[in-house]
């Protein structure tokens, strides 16, 4: 188990090869769908973004609201692919790390290996025992937007996996071919 | 003839819509934990572990399981001899409002699916199925289902010639492409026949049955071992990570169809695969 904090600097991502299991702390940015095709929108009209990109992490969540005396609801990854169209895009203004779970595509993986980015995978539909690695949370951008606004969290020992590497190693496709050969064997 | 006060069945569906959201059904909690027990490969044992942990604490905690606390799909099936005092589908509305209001559970509908994708805020509308049914009963099931292993859904109007082994094909080409994005191990409906617009219901259907139950027929009973053991040899595992338990269950429901065709669904649920019934 490899202990990370944020930030989450070039040095930081080469050291990680897919497979490695990791528990993040440090503060986060939450966003998916609409947040991200705003990011987006903001950059291709030179606006500033509601954080700065560079060495940070985007964790794809719309976290379920909070009960009375909790900070926030189960917060489990969402599917990443719907992202793609503008990771590329976020990841060339020094955005380090994406959380999320799922494949992604050509383009994104291209982008990765060219700004030195990395792909976290967390346990989709783990989502009550996600919430208690978060201590802090504040919706900073796009509130209009409920579960889909950018909240800024501070989480503590967040278990993840590292899915895909800044060399571009995928864990879904060794993963896959390591269990098929240990399965064979048997 | 049976009178039923709308105000009971909104009742009945705000209690649905929370506990569906906090608990599994028990048999697709007896699949996970078998799986979790026959489960080999040290990294999807591993994962497994963390799912039932989840599940514990969702339970003991009343919390969603997932934050992707779904869209309502609702299935109410009425007795030809009961009358509802009121409006259902607004009473079945209003339950799903009012549960996920309570429930503090996400809402994740927009009115609009391209144009206007704005929230609305309170998980309504839900998707209602009805079907009429002799007698005077009205049972109704709330499965909230999550997008992520809806999206990985397919529909294909197949040739007759195709025959069983086209279906087959499909079934596991569907499982194969969505991979780890359907949150594995995951829960499968395959539809087969009626028409374009019937098969894709067919397979929810078949997605939602007990999973210790089985097709009627003994050859689609064999069909759906067979495709099982199949699509759990394909390694993705759980979370995709690899492993052997890619699929908790299979089911296939049949329906006639026309003899030019063999329409096709295949309906994937996450392991959270949730459902909670109730008979008025």
């Amino acid at each position: 188990m490899i202990e990370l904090t944020t930030p989450f600097t070039k040095e930081k991502a080469r050291m990680l090869k897919a497979g490695d299991q990791v528990l993040l702390s440090g503060v986060i940015y939450t966003g998916r769908d609409a947040a991200h095709k705003r990011l987006v929108d903001a950059l291709e009209h030179n606006l500033p973004l509601p954080f700065d990109p560079m060495d940070a992490i985007i964790y794809f969540v719309g976290p379920a609201p909070a009960a009375p005396g909790e900070i926030i609801g189960s917060c489990g990854p969402t599917t990443s692919y719907r992202m793609d169209a503008y990771s590329p895009k976020l990841l060339s203004v020094g955005l380090r790390g994406m959380i999320g779970k799922g494949k992604r595509n050509d383009e994104v993986v291209e982008a990765m290996k060219e700004y030195d980015g990395v792909y976290f995978g967390a346990i989709g539909g783990a989502g009550a025992l996600m919430a208690h690695c978060v201590k802090e949370v504040e919706v900073i951008a796009y509130e209009d937007l409920g579960t889909e606004a950018i909240r800024r969290l501070v989480v503590k020992d967040m278990p993840l996996t590292v899915v895909i590497d800044s060399k571009g190693r995928d864990l879904y496709k060794i993963g896959k071919e390591k269990y098929l050969h240990y399965a064979h064997e048997d | 003839m049976k009178e039923i006060m709308a105000s009971k069945i909104t009742q009945a569906v705000a209690k649905m819509c929370k506990q569906a959201n906090y608990q599994l059904p028990n048999d697709i909690k007896d699949c996970l934990y078998d799986a979790y027990e026959q489960e080999q490969y040290p990294i999807a044992k591993k994962t497994l572990g963390i799912l039932k942990e989840n599940l514990e604490l969702a339970y003991s905690t009343q919390r969603p399981i997932c934050q992707d606390t779904g869209m309502a799909c609702v299935f109410v099936e009425i007795g030809q001899d009961v009358h509802v005092i009121g409006n259902l589908s607004d009473a079945i509305n209003d339950g799903v409002r009012q549960g996920y209001q309570e429930g503090y559970l996400r809402k994740s509908i927009v009115r609009d699916p391209v144009l206007d994708r704005v929230n609305t805020n309170d998980n309504t509308p839900a998707n209602i199925h009805y079907d009429i049914v002799a007698g005077d009963k009205l049972k109704i099931t709330v499965a909230p289902k999550g997008f992520g292993s809806e999206n990985m859904s397919r529909i294909k109007m197949m040739k007759p010639s195709d025959g069983i082994e086209g279906v087959k094909d499909f079934v596991l080409e569907t499982v194969r492409e969505a991979g780890p994005n359907p949150c594995p191990p995951v829960v499968i409906g395959v539809g087969i026949g009626g028409s374009f617009d019937t098969v894709g219901l067919l397979a929810k259907k078949a997605m939602l049955k007990n999973a210790h139950e089985h097709h009627p027929d003994k050859r689609y009973c064999a069909i759906e071992k067979e495709l099982l053991e199949r699509v759990n040899e394909l390694g993705i595992g759980p979370a995709g990570f690899g492993g052997h338990t890619t699929a908790l269950a299979l089911h296939i429901q049949t329906a006639p169809t026309h003899i030019a065709g063999m329409p096709v669904a295949v309906a994937i649920c996450c392991h959270v695969a949730r459902k909670m019934e109730v008979e008025l």
